[in-house]
């Protein structure tokens, strides 16, 4: 289907050259009132990151704004390109650098679905395991922020907190605090260590209430519920002409969860509610990431007394082609060490052909498309990136708002820059 | 503890105005709160309540430049964002100190490509560089601490002929104009 721009009248997106061009023909009007172009960013402290910002300004209101972004333009997506599908994964950490595993998942499982491998059950459920503790993650540093952004700050410290907790796990797991790059095609890189159960069980158990904490400050705080209650309101059919995902879009009303309604890994076994909104403003999107770390604390309960009974199960595939062989095993094996010299040398070629795959990732619906040419290396790999797709929402969403709304309302669509740019 | 120990009873402390003058400079560093990608995540975390780097006299990040002394280049700095980063750099006031806070800012890191400035010592000279990918807040801490004791062996007489000894390695350093 072809969507026309005119499909949607009500949503103009300017670029930032239209926004230039206001200021060269600035003339006041009759009543002697003129507007004035202010950049915000890209050095600013509420802009989440390196985004500039045109806005024109008429008194205190937006009249209309246009998101400059690229600069932080990495050129991940090349540099793909030159590299082998297993070397690539550490790359794709560093997009959404708050939520690595869920870039690490999208990558992998997109290649798994190209070469069409399965994945050992206990590497699933482990991979959904971590894939919950990441969306807390990533939470926490949204709702510390955002508190930050409308001046409550001990939000902030009680959320780094716990997540340095979390860190503490990946750290215990992957030998690095934030840049895991654990996943694999396949399964995932290693096995887990012993304590590494009764670790995470101490840290659900330890969260839970902690949510209640952060719900104490914020839910019924009169300034809060000022700053954020009825503002920055998307309407559904808006929201989804936008392209908006995740908590955005829940907000809105939509009950879209690709964790729901196009399952992977397995999420279509486990017991959990999607939180959805009903007002759209920013309140609904606060209440609704929130209750998803509950939901999130659920799913990795669920997900905690399944490894239990999988113990020993293997965390990767067999398939050598794609799986390097245990080391043991290069000692007494050949076709072993045949298998590891040609996995580490050249890597694995899958078959001509592409895939989407797609998964929800704390800020929404992130895809990664990969074509293969049947070399070692992908010929494109192409990432849809939800906070690029929710950031381009803000003109539509900000205009005639106040100027302190924009900051809340940036903070609410919780974009990362790093995966804005790429 | 400290002076006080130190001091006893005198009243009265001698030490050199370089001396003085180098202490006062360590102890209330203030950081401009600019990140740019993953480590200035790391930077918050050693901000926050674990790490606490106010500890070291970095309690205040100010947002403007023209306020703070020490410049955190927290992440890779693409070829769009130098000459934003060189103009905050020109906007501080002397004296000025600039950390290269983990792989990307201190050599490109695994950005060998188009996008990224292989090091931001292409555009302003760089007094600590800490490694890792991002580095842990306690190797941050380590840097601003190892840039303190830099600052401690800086002598006034750097500064006579009345161009702040910065401008001189700026114009040594590779400095090349971009784009």
């Amino acid at each position: 289907m072809v969507m026309h721009a005119h499909a949607y009248p009500n949503i103009e997106i300017p670029t930032p050259s239209q926004i230039a061009a206001v200021a060269l023909d600035n003339e006041p009007d009759e009543n002697g009132e003129q507007s004035m172009i202010l950049s915000m960013g890209p050095q600013h402290p509420s802009t989440h990151g390196v985004l500039r910002l045109a806005v024109e300004l008429n008194g205190e209101n937006v009249v209309q704004l246009a998101p400059d972004v690229g600069f932080l333009h990495t050129g991940i997506e090349k540099t793909i390109e030159t590299k082998t599908y297993t070397k690539s994964i550490v790359l794709t950490d560093r997009m959404d650098y708050l939520a690595p595993m869920s870039n690490n998942m999208v990558y992998v499982a997109a290649i798994e679905k190209l070469m069409k491998q399965d994945v050992p059950e206990r590497a699933q459920t482990l991979r959904v395991l971590l894939l919950e503790i990441t969306r807390i993650n990533s939470h926490l540093v949204w709702l510390g922020t955002h508190a930050l952004d409308l001046a409550a700050m001990s939000v902030f410290f009680y959320a780094m907190r716990e997540r340095e907790y979390i860190l503490d796990i990946f750290e215990m797991l992957t030998g690095a605090r934030m840049m895991t790059s654990y996943f694999r095609v396949g399964g995932l890189a290693w096995d887990i260590p012993a304590d590494f159960i009764p670790t995470v069980e101490d840290f659900l158990t330890h969260f839970l209430p902690k949510v209640d904490e952060y719900e104490d400050l914020l839910t019924n705080n009169l300034l809060w519920k000022q700053r954020t209650l009825g503002v920055g309101v998307v309407n559904a059919a808006d929201a989804i002409a936008l392209g908006l995902s995740g908590a955005n879009l829940r907000a809105s009303g939509v009950d879209w969860d690709l964790r729901k309604t196009m399952p992977y890994s397995g999420y279509e076994t486990y017991q959990f509610d999607v939180p959805v909104g009903q007002n759209g403003d920013i309140y609904d999107r606060y209440r609704c990431r929130v209750q998803e770390m509950r939901e999130s604390v659920k799913i990795a309960r669920q997900a905690i007394e399944r490894l239990k009974q999988m113990h020993g199960q293997p965390y990767i595939t067999d398939n050598r082609k794609v799986a390097p062989p245990p080391k043991s095993e290069i000692t007494y094996s050949m076709e072993s060490l045949i298998h590891h010299f040609k996995l580490w040398t050249e890597g694995f070629r899958p078959p001509r052909g592409s895939a989407y795959m797609a998964i929800e990732s704390p800020r929404g619906e992130i895809g990664c498309y990969v074509v293969s040419d049947g070399t070692p290396q992908p010929w494109r790999v192409h990432f849809r990136a939800p906070s690029f797709i929710n950031l381009q929402a803000l003109p539509h969403i900000a205009k005639g708002k106040l100027m302190a709304d924009l900051v809340a309302l940036i903070a609410s669509i919780d974009p990362v820059l790093g995966e804005v740019d790429r | 503890m400290g002076l006080e120990e130190k001091a006893g009873d005198l009243g009265i402390v001698t030490t050199t105005l370089e001396g003085v003058v180098n202490w006062g400079r360590t102890k209330a560093m203030w950081p401009m709160l600019f990140g740019l990608a993953c480590c200035a995540i790391e930077m918050m975390a050693g901000q926050a309540s674990n790490y606490d780097m106010s500890r070291f006299g970095l309690e205040l990040m100010r947002a403007s430049p023209r306020q703070a002394d020490l410049m955190i280049v927290a992440g890779r700095v693409s070829r769009k964002m130098a000459p934003v980063l060189r103009r905050l750099y020109d906007q501080m006031p002397e004296p000025k100190w600039v950390v290269a806070m983990g792989d990307c800012a201190s050599c490109g890191g695994v950005y060998n490509n188009y996008a990224i400035v292989q090091g931001v010592d292409e555009i302003v000279p760089v007094d600590v560089y800490v490694a890792g990918c991002p580095p842990r807040p306690e190797a941050l801490i380590d840097g601003i601490l190892q840039l303190h004791e830099k600052i401690k062996r800086d002598k006034i007489t750097d500064h006579a002929d009345g161009k702040p000894i910065r401008v001189e390695q700026a114009e040594r350093g590779a400095l090349k104009p971009l784009g």
